[in-house]
């Protein structure tokens, strides 16, 4: 991270004051014990306490906290839940964390209209949970949504396993009140979803929090589908398991899910969760949606493309128990390579057709570094999550599995496809970004921030690489 | 001027010394700009198509016939469905696929899948220093820096030209069916509309006008059959079954607009909330078609109502003039967003030689 401005943090106690001045008592953070906290968020290996943090309640207190900051030039970062694995909520020793936890409400429900408007601090799953009553849900669902909150999903434009069919949260976002970082509270969108004009609510998501801070939301929901089941399917080979894949989507069947796993990540699950997976090269568990009838025509579907490949394993779910046993394996997958070792989730997106390819290179690669790797993958968008296990206590091998992690991204990067899917850039990738952008790329990306916020104040250190922005962040 | 490459183009542009009025096939353009025409016609072709990764990257000045046929032959579509507007503008010329995506363009399906920018995968632009700029990819999941795509995307060619888009496409379903509901009022009519929405039924489309409502749902004939069934015992009215072909020309009528084809006086297209949408109609007058279950509605009107139809909307949608003389064509901004556009206008074309005039 870039140093300190000492300028701003031998100013903490006037800085804290001034936001005292604007917000509760209890909604200003300054004791070093306190700020622990707020010292990084899931992507754990880099920790840096910020000088102060804030959990506003309303719009209007998000609005004077940062018109405070804007005035004193201090940094802030802005904060859903902290579960970022890039380091999206990563702070610096002179910026002030401005956590948004507190404002979970929900506004508004419409399911005539079928949007819900709500507090950004919200979290994903409670969402859905808002609206479940009524026969409606949120569809993105990334696997942190029982923590996340809609204001991270924002930032990072999260995904989940059952984007194929629902799109991502930009797919799903209607309209939000956003505060720029000099105060300035502005409505992009609205319930109605149609932008007037420039869609700036489609840059604003994905922006890593870095245009301004999203406070209210208001969310497209969806009536529930009837039921939903899943097939696993087992093969001998990665090329096999791709072709089934590009099959199904030929063939116009649209399954809400279809995931992906290797080998060394099936034994991995294996023998910690015990869900009854074959042993094989390659497993694919696919997930249909609608009535009764509606599934069977779909799987009787599925079935006979997978069968025309040959498979070691077609396992069908005949009831609820059996669904849930084939999602265990799947579900444990992190969890189960934790257990090995400490491990670095990377999610590379490539386009399907280089996923034998890909897996093969990551096996080279494997061995030539040294460090086992489990490869977990939405395959029906193409997005992979390899699992590098290392061990944090062993001199070296943080930055060996980081290496490893850089070669696996260029090499997404190089078939055609890109750094990340769905975790966003933070400060883990940010370096990487000159891998898949030519400078005018992203001078281009660049001058958005500098419409949003002329003195790059609002979490400016990530995204860019640091020496593409050092002219811009001194102001 | 009609570049044939993107260096071409690029270099025409860096070289401007005046307005450029930029043009895809000018079938859907909008708004009063001048300048000497840019055409971007030239730039034709399909980069790559692969049908089973559903990613198609296209130059932008591709026609739109010619990008449906390159799919069709392989049983897939663009699934935001592109309305023609030659019709419903009195328009000629050949609709290029940049065109669609500046004007993020969409038809009924936009209530089941999103709209044209919900499909945009990337693009690569040259903005109005000439600099050719690259942004999104095309596999379907991407975070990796700010999302342009969608920027560009409806921008109507003020903050770049377009020069290639890649798309996500669908395949193309195995069948689909329509309930054709007559004997409702607009206001029970639309309210039918929205309860199909709000079904599990997973409608395609969801359009009324001419007193009847038209639900439509895709996929594989079974599970198309048993939400017609569904659907049929909910809506209320009477109900016809409309499938096939027949079912597809009904939407090719509410997509191309075709019921207000040659109507005179204005167009208006006005996006709203859908349980607003009888109510707004019903204030204005004209003769009204309802697409997007509501949330869109195509009014023809007498010209000079501007002011009605502003005060009409206000707080719950927005309204475009598409097709009328004078007043504002697209709808004021607040202050605070006029602020941020034009800001970001000087930064992609700071000599202000893109489509100047036309977006406010």
């Amino acid at each position: 991270m870039p140093a300190p401005d000492q300028g701003v943090i031998a100013r903490k106690a006037r800085i804290v004051a001034r936001l005292r001045s604007v917000l509760p008592v209890d909604a200003v953070i300054d004791a070093p014990e306190e700020l622990r906290a707020y010292e990084c968020d899931a992507l754990t290996a880099y920790r840096c306490p910020p000088l102060a943090a804030v959990l506003p309640r309303t719009t209007a207190e998000v609005s004077a906290v940062l018109r405070i900051a804007h005035e004193e030039g201090v940094p802030v970062v802005p904060r859903g839940s902290g579960t970022s694995l890039a380091g999206g909520a990563m702070p610096t020793a002179d910026s002030v964390i401005l956590g948004v936890a507190r404002m979970n409400a929900v506004i508004e429900t419409d399911y005539e209209n079928r949007f819900i408007r709500v507090q950004s601090g919200r979290t994903n799953l409670s969402v859905s949970g808002a609206v479940e009553a009524e026969g409606f849900f949120y569809a993105p669902d990334p696997s942190s949504q029982l923590a996340c909150a809609i204001a991270g999903n924002i930032a990072m434009n999260s995904g989940g396993a059952h984007c194929l069919k629902y799109g991502v949260t930009t797919n799903n976002l209607l309209g939000v009140t956003l505060v720029q970082m000099d105060g300035t509270v502005v409505t992009l969108g609205g319930p109605w979803g149609e932008p007037a004009g420039l869609d700036l609510l489609g840059v604003v998501c994905g922006s890593e929090g870095q245009l301004g801070v999203v406070t209210e939301a208001w969310l497209r929901i969806l009536p529930k589908p009837e039921g939903a089941r899943p097939v696993l399917v087992g093969f001998n080979s990665n090329e096999v398991a791709g072709a089934c894949v590009a099959d199904i989507i030929r063939a116009g069947i649209l399954p809400v899910a279809i995931e992906f796993m290797d080998r060394p990540c099936i034994r991995a699950t294996e023998a910690f969760a015990r869900a009854g997976y074959p042993d094989c090269e390659a497993l694919l568990i696919i997930e249909v949606e609608g009535a009764e009838a509606e599934i069977a025509e779909q799987l009787g579907r599925i079935r006979q493309i997978a069968l025309a490949h040959d498979p070691v394993e077609f396992r069908e779910a005949a009831d609820e128990d059996q669904a849930k046993r084939i999602w265990l394996g799947r579900k444990s997958a992190f969890g189960a390579m934790g257990q090995i070792n400490d491990y670095m989730c990377l999610d590379g997106t490539i386009p399907v057709s280089s996923l034998p390819h890909v897996l093969k290179r990551i096996g080279e690669m494997s061995r030539d570094f040294g460090l086992d790797v489990g490869n977990v993958f939405h395959a029906g968008d193409g997005n992979m999550h390899p699992l590098i296990l290392f061990d944090a206590n062993k001199p070296g091998d943080l930055e060996k599995c980081e290496a490893f992690g850089a070669e696996i991204l260029k090499l997404c990067v190089e078939v055609g496809g890109c750094l990340t899917g769905e975790h966003g850039v933070g400060i883990e990738k940010r370096d990487l970004m000159a891998v898949q952008f030519a400078p005018e790329d992203m001078e281009a990306q660049m001058r958005v921030k500098d419409v949003f916020d002329p003195k790059w104040l609002l979490n400016p250190a990530k995204v860019f690489p640091l020496a593409a922005t050092a002219t811009r962040r001194a102001g | 001027m009609r570049p044939s490459t993107e260096t071409e183009l690029a270099e025409v542009m860096a070289g401007a010394s005046g307005p450029l009025l930029v043009r895809g096939g000018g079938t859907r353009t909008l708004g009063h700009a001048a300048g000497e025409v840019l055409e971007t016609g030239g730039l034709t072709g399909v980069e790559l198509y692969e049908p089973g990764a559903l990613t198609l990257v296209v130059r932008s000045g591709t026609p739109v016939a010619e990008v449906e046929r390159v799919l069709v032959a392989e049983r897939q579509r663009l699934a935001f469905e592109v309305p023609d507007m030659r019709g419903l503008l009195g328009r000629e010329g050949v609709s290029t696929i940049g065109g669609v995506v500046a004007a993020n363009a969409a038809g009924p399906r936009r209530v089941q899948v999103g709209a044209c920018r919900d499909a945009c995968l990337g693009v690569r632009f040259v903005d109005g220093m000439g600099t050719v700029v690259k942004n999104g990819g095309r596999v379907m999941k991407n975070v990796t820096g700010y999302d342009l795509v969608k920027l560009l995307a409806g921008s109507r060619g003020v903050l770049g030209v377009l020069t290639e888009v890649s798309f996500k496409v669908q395949a193309l379903p195995e069948a689909e069916a329509t309930l054709v509901i007559e004997g409702l009022d607009d206001e029970a009519g639309l309210k039918a509309l929205r309860t199909a929405l709000g079904s599990p039924f997973d409608v395609s489309g969801a359009a009324r006008h001419s007193g009847r409502s038209l639900i439509r749902v895709e996929g594989m004939a079974g599970s198309v059959a048993y939400r017609t069934g569904q659907l049929r015992e909910r809506v209320g009215g009477e109900v016809m079954v409309a499938e096939g072909e027949g079912s597809a020309a009904l939407w090719r009528e509410v997509r191309d607009v075709v019921p207000l084809h040659g109507k005179p006086g204005e167009v208006w297209r006005i996006a709203t909330l859908p349980t607003a949408a009888a109510e707004i109609v019903a204030q204005l007058g004209g003769e009204a078609l309802w697409d997007w279950g509501g949330g869109l509605v195509w009014l023809a009107l007498d010209p000079g109502r501007g002011a009605e139809v502003a005060a009409a909307v206000a707080g719950r949608g927005h309204a475009t003039l598409v097709k009328g003389e004078g007043g504002p064509v697209f709808p004021p901004e607040a202050p605070e967003v006029a602020a941020l556009v034009a800001a970001l206008k000087a930064r992609f074309d700071p000599r202000g030689i893109l489509n100047p005039g036309m977006m406010g």
